[in-house]
């Protein structure tokens, strides 16, 4: 081969590569995308239909419910204003507890019950998922400019230290 | 006072770094001696400060000084010795120190070993590092201090977090930061060939084992995480695509491609600015890491509460590093040169084509780890990229490397014929195929993707042993085949070990994606479960009571084919000062298998007598995983060892040094 054609070759294979590398992760990403719903925006109908997407807020006080197989669990995610019941089968992950931030990941069913296919964990008690954290100051927030007086932030995710 | 005086040792280490980092690095352009001379003592009196400071910290949390904040929040009296030694960098604070006591470590070694290099040269990549030390001692010091006093001092502290109290949190942090701070040594050598334009096979065979040695840390650092995820958290998974993971792994990716550059820069010559940059990049994904990690930008299982100063500190510095060496690289790159030249097929050519794809694959995790902060920034909404997205990526982008690391050695360098290669690995590539069909059937369930994972695992294995074998032929001359095996250069041996630990690996992750089996379930004491074979008997649970915790006991027997195997004992604890619950999962490892049971809640929450969630998991060759990773650590320790660095620079015995290190 000569050289012009070598290096004819070379970029022509180059460029192939990328090609199918960028229609690989543009393809992986496009259907592996989770979008963050907050609960309130669940409640709205904004909620995509038949994709996974996670929804993240305070697990609801006194609603963890367990079902007569014993690894079905129910429980609600709320960001003080609106709330989401939620379905997972499985193991909750040690610091799933009532009152603290949680995500889960999964779809909307018709009756509107978010089944979850993945609770998040965490390592470190006082940390709350930025996700969860965000849900529960929006709605605080728009909770303090309807009463004028801004709330007590009682429930509010505190910094760690 | 302790606390003081350590605090008192990093402010004269930010001089002395400050110091280290400029003169050198001057007295190296302006040809002045006296200032190129002050690099070594400047360094050790660097690592001699920095090791007393951390030696302070480590004194308070040994005598539990709760008057110091960091130590307050951070350990506790009831907590055994060993664990408060390592809560020093259990929290933000202390690891950033671990952190930064790693680099003076690297540096000290550079500078005591560095005797065959010329004085410019230990002067320019020593104040590099002083640089580096400088940037991160300042941001201890401003934002981040472990030294700050709790007045009045709290009657009792914290506690170290329930799942940093284990054997795993005490070498994985040191043996992870030794790999990432490491990479630090192969970008000063970058950075000071860049300013001297001086880049031959001289610097290359200097900064090869220093990249090996960090290479090394990182693997068995990533491993140990893996490895202590896997037993620790309770979930089974080894590898979960957490932001945190993907930052200490893209290091790994691009120091992979850094060794193998590096070696062809050594022997031909070749891709010399291609090193360059990989040995900045590798170093940038180093801080890249550690921003991700201590800004708290990110949701992850490894995030802390974090400060949001302090991740504006460490993106300046990133920003700083990275903008500065990548300018550095564009001004003086084109006086490096690109080195030798090679042909279309050829073993430079088959090395780059898996040097772009490692970086590719690099690339590709960089993405899935970014695009969330990314679509954030932009306000479109918050997404969360998953593990989906990995697997669909990374399988294509990993299998043409894992081929073409088969058929490399085979190539010639300069310019290679692919008939040639084909000839000499036909019989390889058919006893893989062969064991391809086989193995999955064995299993009982053969599949398109498992059959690849096996092909390309055997594929690996057989060019390497044929490698191997045709190697020692060549150079027998008459002795003995075992006696010409013994002889080979440790770098040949290395290369061989680490490839195979490739294949280890790559059977490992095939073969537990494609047969686990896993059962979440409600047990009632008396009742028995199955998984694959295996029948797990549930005896019920009895307390516990550890040093700082208690415990639900839980009693399983393991039984294959009614025959009693042995006792399992997961335990559910509760950790008395924090009141954290935590899972510590009772596994049977073996060599074909694990079996693994652990358990989740007590259904009645006030009956925990009666039944509770279990998990129940069968793990086929998921070991292997982890001894992959040992292997190919274990063949980069060989390379590192090779005698041609003993005797052309003393750099060989690099592995010293960090060795003592771990017992710190």
């Amino acid at each position: 081969m000569k050289s012009r054609h070598k290096k004819l070759a070379l970029i022509g294979g180059a460029v192939a590569i990328i090609g199918i590398i960028a229609a690989l992760v543009l393809n992986a990403l496009n259907s592996n995308i989770a979008l963050y719903i907050t609960p309130t925006e669940v409640a709205a109908g904004k909620a995509p239909k038949d994709k996974l997407f996670r929804i993240g807020g305070l697990v609801k006080d006194g609603s963890i419910q367990r079902q007569a197989d014993g690894v079905t669990i129910s429980f609600a995610i709320t960001d003080t204003e609106k709330e989401i019941p939620v379905h997972y089968k499985g193991i909750l992950p040690d610091l799933f507890k009532e009152g603290k931030g949680a995500v889960a990941q999964g779809k909307l069913t018709a009756e509107g019950t978010f089944m979850a296919t993945e609770v998040l964990a965490k390592h470190d008690e006082n940390y709350m998922p930025p996700e969860a954290a965000k849900a529960v100051d929006d709605a605080q927030a728009r909770a303090a400019g309807k009463h004028v007086s801004p709330s007590s932030s009682g429930d509010k995710p505190k910094a760690s230290y | 006072m302790i606390p003081e005086l350590g605090h008192f040792a990093l402010i004269l280490a930010v001089l002395v770094a400050l110091i280290l980092g400029t003169l050198p690095l001057l007295g190296a352009h302006s040809n002045r001696q006296a200032w190129v001379a002050l690099a070594r003592p400047a360094t050790s009196a660097l690592a001699l400060l920095v090791t007393f400071s951390f030696a302070c910290l480590t004194q308070s949390f040994v005598t539990s000084d709760f008057s110091v904040l960091y130590v307050a929040q951070h350990s506790n009296s009831l907590l055994p010795l060993q664990y408060r030694v390592a809560a020093v960098w259990g929290g933000h604070e202390g690891s950033l120190l671990l952190w930064m006591l790693m680099l003076t470590w690297w540096a000290f070694a550079v500078a005591m070993l560095s005797r065959q290099l010329p004085e410019a040269m230990v002067a320019r990549v020593l104040g590099t590092l002083g640089l580096v030390a400088f940037g991160f001692l300042l941001f201890i010091l401003i934002t981040s201090s472990p030294f700050e006093r709790l007045l009045p001092a709290a009657a009792e502290g914290k506690d170290l977090n329930p799942l940093l109290q284990d054997f795993g949190l005490v070498i994985h942090p040191p043996l992870l930061y030794m790999g990432y701070v490491g990479f630090s040594v192969a970008f000063a050598f970058a950075i000071a060939a860049l300013l001297s334009g001086q880049l031959d096979a001289a610097w290359a065979r200097w900064s090869r084992p220093w990249t090996t040695a960090a290479w090394v840390f990182l693997t068995l650092g990533i491993a140990m995480g893996s490895w202590w995820a896997y037993y620790e958290l309770g979930w089974g998974g080894w590898w979960f695509w957490d932001p945190v993971e993907n930052a200490s792994f893209m290091p790994w990716l691009i120091g992979t491609a850094l060794i193998h550059s590096l070696a062809v820069t050594e022997k031909r010559g070749s891709f010399k600015n291609w090193t360059v940059l990989l040995a900045i990049s590798a170093f940038s994904l180093s801080l890249l890491g550690t921003f991700l990690v201590r800004s708290g930008v990110l949701t992850s299982v490894h995030a802390f509460a974090t400060d949001p100063a302090r991740g504006i500190f460490i993106l300046i510095f990133l920003v700083a590093v990275i903008g500065t060496s990548l300018a550095l690289f564009a001004w003086r790159a084109p006086k490096v040169g690109l080195g030798g030249r090679f042909g279309l097929v050829s073993r430079e050519s088959l090395l780059l084509t898996n040097n772009v794809l490692l970086v590719v694959a690099c690339a590709t995790v960089l993405l899935g780890t970014l695009y969330p902060l990314l679509i954030d920034a932009l306000g479109v909404g918050k997404i969360s990229v998953g593990p989906p997205y990995f697997n669909a990526v990374f399988v294509p982008v990993m299998s043409p490397i894992l081929f073409l690391m088969g058929a490399a050695p085979f190539a010639r360098w300069k310019e290679a014929s692919i008939p040639e290669i084909a000839r000499t690995v036909r019989w390889a590539m058919l006893a893989a195929a062969l064991v391809a069909i086989a193995l999955p059937l064995l299993y009982g369930q053969w599949s398109a993707l498992t059959a690849l994972g096996i092909l390309l695992a055997a594929w690996v294995t057989f060019t390497t042993l044929t490698a191997f074998v045709q190697r020692v032929q060549h150079t027998r001359a008459g002795q003995s085949f075992a006696s010409a095996a013994l002889k080979q250069p440790r770098s040949f041996v290395g290369m061989c070990i680490a490839h195979f630990g490739i294949a280890v690996f790559v059977i490992g992750v095939t073969m537990v994606n494609s047969f686990q089996d896993e059962k979440d379930i409600k047990m009632a004491p008396g009742e028995t479960v199955n998984v694959a074979g295996y029948s797990f008997t549930f005896n019920g649970v009895k307390s516990v009571q550890g040093p700082n915790y208690t415990a639900a006991q839980g009693d399983f027997d393991l039984a294959v084919n009614g025959k009693f195997q042995r006792k399992m004992n997961p335990e559910k604890r509760n950790y008395a000062s924090s009141g954290m619950p935590m899972t510590e999962a009772a596994i049977d490892a073996g060599f074909l298998r694990d079996v693994y049971v652990s358990l989740g809640e007590p259904i009645d929450r006030d009956r925990p007598e009666a039944e509770w969630a279990v998990r129940v998991y069968y793990k086929p060759f998921v070991d292997w995983i982890w001894a992959g990773c040992v292997l190919m650590a274990l063949g980069g320790l060989l390379a590192l060892l090779d005698r041609r660095y003993r005797a052309k620079s003393r750099a060989s015995a690099s592995v010293k040094i960090p060795a003592g290190t771990q017992q710190a």
